[in-house]
């Protein structure tokens, strides 16, 4: 089979529609899907997310794509979590209780508040430069300095090795993240400008 | 850290933008959609829409340009104008808006903040406020800044605030168009009282404004202006370099 598609899954959050358009202007081939065998067809998949985490990962349940989104992250195929899409990627999260996640990078999903200065908003909102790994493919088409797009209020807490890149709000919060061919990011690439088109140009090209 | 934001506002009538002075005597700049590109390559960190048609066709014809623009740019989104119901919300949030301004229709129905609030969360409820100065107060002004509600701005400001608005435009009607400056006195008023993401709205009239904002209200997270940005008076690129190099943190 030579698809060339990129599958985002659609489990009932969250608004798709910037997402989608960000891939087609790149000349993507793009689904947005709630099917199984459409994500265990494609080249890579694409896990979005806003909202609260229990909510989410209740919804991504009761689909049941999140077996399939597991089992095809651990068969290999990219799969790029995006800001409540890259906190399910992790073992838990602490928002409102302590909720399991896929458990597809170990760490844990920890508030903001508390770890940042007192006197900074919660939630971290708005453009915040990125420091990334200059040799992580995710990165591969940027050459300068990058401004990236939050909207959250907990973060990953995970091990250096996981991390690709992250931003000052007095402390280093995680902005991407990498298990092998697991990736996650914090930020908004769709909504990012330039540069988070860069990323999902990069991240479209993963097979 | 977070960087200040600079946003132009586009306001659109009849598939047209349009801006006037002191909200009179309106005057058509330009295509939406062609403008956002321009914006979105210049360097703006957020667009802003306000819809200001009436008539049931203008509103189709406006999402129909928000949907072209979502397609085409991607960065932050803000939409406003003829916001009454979470209905409303749903149908501008589909056609790729990120953000949604609430002004009159939070004054008709103030539990609509929080009812948006709930449903999609603080950080896309914007309140934007038309405030004017009456008999020595901040006073809210409704529809389009034509009719003083009799609200107190700084009590409005509170109110919204505290039922989940994740962010405030405040839009000076005294200042508004003047190109005269910000209206520091009324923007500091409201940022003392409150904690979220302030957008100032009204007067800027150079890329000094600008510095005098950020530098004298440090809380005020973002310049929003129109006419001199869509006139070329000033260009975002050469703001955001000017502001950058006086160390205020810009996104370049």
């Amino acid at each position: 089979m030579s698809n060339n598609v990129t599958a985002i899954v659609d489990y009932g959050v969250g608004n798709l529609f910037s997402l989608r358009s960000s891939l087609e202007f790149l000349g993507c081939d793009v689904i947005v899907t709630d099917k199984k065998e459409e994500l265990i067809n494609a080249k890579r998949i694409i896990l979005p997310g806003v909202g609260a985490f229990e909510d989410a990962v209740k919804k991504l349940r009761q689909t049941g794509l999140d077996e399939t989104v597991t089992v095809c992250a651990k068969n290999g195929k990219p799969l790029l979590g995006i800001c409540l899409g890259m906190q399910m990627l992790f073992d838990n999260s602490l928002e409102y209780g302590n909720h399991k996640g896929l458990g597809l990078i170990p760490g844990s999903v920890v508030p903001l508040k508390g770890k940042i200065d007192a006197d900074l908003k919660v939630p971290h909102i708005g453009w915040n430069k990125l420091a990334y790994k200059k040799d992580e493919d995710l990165f591969k088409y940027i050459d300068s300095e990058a401004y990236v797009y939050y909207v959250h209020s907990y973060y990953a807490d995970t091990d250096d090795s996981y991390i690709i890149a992250n931003s000052d709000y007095s402390i280093k919060v995680t902005g991407a993240v990498k298990n092998a061919n697991v990736y996650g990011t914090q930020f908004h690439p769709e909504k990012s400008g330039k540069h988070g088109l860069l990323m999902l140009k990069a991240f479209c090209e993963k097979e | 850290m977070v960087t200040k934001r600079i946003i132009p506002c586009l306001d659109v009538r009849n598939g047209r933008v349009v801006k006037g002075t002191n909200f009179e005597n309106v005057k058509d700049v330009a295509d939406p959609v062609e403008m956002a590109r321009i914006y979105n390559d210049s360097g703006a960190d957020e667009l802003v829409f306000y819809d200001i048609t009436a008539t049931f066709d203008g509103r189709k014809l406006f999402t129909d340009i928000l949907k072209d623009v979502a397609s085409q740019v991607f960065i932050p989104l803000t939409v406003g104008g003829g916001i009454n119901t979470v209905e409303d919300f749903d149908r501008v949030l589909k056609c790729g808006a990120d953000k949604v301004s609430v002004n009159s229709g939070a004054i008709k129905n103030p539990k609509l903040i929080g009812e948006a609030a709930k449903l999609y969360g603080d950080q896309c409820v914007v309140l934007s406020m038309d405030v004017k100065r009456v008999e020595g107060s901040f006073r809210v002004f409704s529809r389009g800044g034509r009719d003083d509600t009799g609200i107190d701005a700084i009590e409005w400001a509170k109110f919204g605030e505290a039922n989940g608005a994740g962010e405030l435009v405040i839009n000076s009607i005294d200042t508004d168009g003047v190109r005269g400056g910000f209206d520091m006195e009324m923007l500091s008023a409201i940022a003392d009282v409150t904690s979220i993401p302030i957008i100032a709205s009204g007067g800027a009239g150079n890329m000094e404004h600008f510095y005098d904002l950020f530098k004298t209200l440090p809380r005020i997270d973002a310049g929003l202006a129109a006419g001199i940005f869509h006139n070329g008076s000033v260009k975002i690129s050469d703001l955001k370099k000017f502001l950058s190099a006086k160390n205020i943190e810009m996104r370049i």
